[in-house]
């Protein structure tokens, strides 16, 4: 089926041409091609001295599971990192830039970077672009002001809190919290509360699922823990399925003699690299 | 000569009758499998029960037992699996005590493919596949669309995993693709590793497709059930 839009006829408005011209082609019957979304579950914690955030590892594209591994704990300079959820390109981009504008920024000033600015530059960011920039952020670093934690919502607007959770699985990851969350905890005890909560959404959302990774920030350290935990063990399979040589059929073969000059025939031992 | 914002404000106007919608289908994922073999039949079906993101249960089996030697696998609007399931053993029971005897497997196809028809403007939301053993022992598959077209086949996947499954089963069941090499038959035990395995596939990559699978073995002796645990997230 094609459509075909005559651009003469009809006078577009200057501004959001393409949103419009986008938004009429799809009352024509126009799809649009769909992104890779992290129906996800991210969330954090402060704890004592510092801060734990912690992401499921599924990405999928409508039904199917897209990449049963991938990261979505990025980061964004030495002390902060950000965990991502919605369309996974505008999380990466976003985060990259960010990161970007922050490390400029730290060049500058010869400061190490504040987490309230990596928050602000990020909610003027999604701001200006009125939530089509899809990505739900959950920001978390250890500045010389201390812990910080804040949770970032498509639109551009922002929540500083103690604990947040993110994504498809925010619901599920947020009732283990309110259930365990206490302030000032041990780094143990928040992260295995972080491992819950991320597990809550993992068993209970659908669109989350696979490992957990965490990431523990504090004044002077970042683990960086991938995978954290494997929630799920992957069945093992019973049968064989290897193919006999020659069971792909050959339906062509061609043989081309090359020209080549010979340059040197002696041979000799060359020990292999390691 | 009006501008597309215009048209756009025109299409959805606050004047225009509105025509209000209600939908009564619900997509509850779900996956069922059947393979037919020489003197066997086995189907076999996940027991996770969803709607959208969320998982209603984890212990729910698509597989129906309707005679000793009849097993009907259904999955699509679980609302409509649930009546369909109850007239068919109404109308089974019905048969029993008309004719004094068990349904064949061919003629409970062959019900299930006029019960759906009989709803064609208004259809159960049901996908359907019938396994068991024919009139001269030999395992037999039939499936179904939502509105009664049915085929006896060999093997078939059906629900939210089918489309990964069916090329699979192509290949190793029916030897598609595969250049000389000898085509054996079916053995059980190849069968069954083959459905575990399939299923262990299907729910690494579908969402709706977890946490266990039941699988019905049909011979001659009756019907035998076994569980097998899937990944749960």
């Amino acid at each position: 089926m094609s459509i075909v839009y005559n651009f003469e006829d009809q006078q577009l408005p200057p501004q959001n041409t393409y949103t419009m011209l986008n938004l009429l082609l799809e009352q024509k019957g126009l799809k649009q091609p769909t992104a890779y979304k992290t129906g996800t579950t991210i969330c954090g914690v402060i704890y004592k001295d510092g801060v734990v955030l912690g992401a499921d590892t599924r990405a999928t594209e409508d039904t199917i599971v897209a990449d049963k591994n991938c990261s979505k704990i990025h980061y964004i300079s030495p002390n902060i990192y950000c965990c991502g959820a919605g369309t996974a390109a505008d999380t990466e981009m976003t985060t990259n830039m960010i990161s970007s504008q922050l490390e400029l920024h730290r060049l500058n000033t010869n400061r190490m970077p504040r987490v309230c600015t990596a928050n602000r530059l990020l909610k003027q960011m999604l701001f200006r672009y009125h939530g089509h920039i899809s990505a739900a952020l959950v920001l978390g670093g250890v500045d010389s002001t201390g812990p910080h934690l804040y949770s970032v919502y498509p639109h551009g607007s922002t929540d500083k809190l103690p604990y947040v959770t993110m994504g498809s699985g925010s619901l599920a990851a947020m009732a283990v919290f309110e259930d365990g969350f206490k302030p000032n905890m041990e780094k143990e005890d928040a992260m295995k509360l972080v491992r819950n909560a991320i597990a809550g959404g993992i068993f209970n959302d659908l669109g989350s699922g696979s490992n957990i990774d965490l990431c523990v920030i504090t004044k002077d350290k970042v683990e960086y823990l991938r995978p954290y935990d494997e929630a799920n063990l992957k069945g093992k399979r019973q049968g064989v399925y290897r193919y006999k040589k020659g069971t792909t059929a050959v339906l062509k073969t061609t043989q081309k003699k090359l020209d080549f000059d010979v340059v040197r025939t002696t041979v000799r031992a060359e020990p292999m690299e390691t | 000569m009006t501008s597309v914002l215009s048209d756009i404000n025109q299409e959805e106007s606050h004047y225009a009758p509105k025509q209000a919608y209600f939908n009564p289908y619900e997509q509850n994922g779900g996956t069922v499998l059947a393979v037919a073999g020489e003197d066997f039949s086995v189907i076999a079906s996940d027991t996770r029960l969803s709607q959208g993101f969320s998982i209603h249960t984890r212990d729910l089996p698509k597989t129906y037992k309707l005679t000793s030697s009849t097993v009907l696998g259904a999955c699509g609007f679980h609302g409509d699996t649930l009546t369909l399931t109850k007239i068919l053993q109404a109308r089974l029971k019905m048969y029993e005590h008309e004719h004094n005897k068990k349904m064949s497997t061919t003629a409970v196809a062959a019900m299930l493919s006029t019960m759906l028809y009989s709803r064609r403007f208004f259809p159960f939301y049901v996908y359907n596949i019938v396994a068991g053993l024919d009139e001269e022992g030999k395992g037999c598959v039939f499936s179904f669309d939502p509105v009664g077209s049915y085929e006896r086949e060999t093997y078939r996947a059906g629900g939210s995993a089918s489309a990964m499954l069916q090329p699979l089963l192509d290949n190793q069941i029916g030897f598609k693709n595969q250049h000389g090499v000898t085509k054996t038959p079916l053995s059980q035990e190849k069968a069954i590793k083959l459905v575990k395995d399939v299923f262990i596939s299907a729910a690494e990559r579908d969402i709706y497709t977890g946490d266990a699978i039941v699988l019905n073995l049909i011979t001659k002796d009756g019907v035998k059930v076994e569980t097998f645990p899937l990944r749960r997230d």
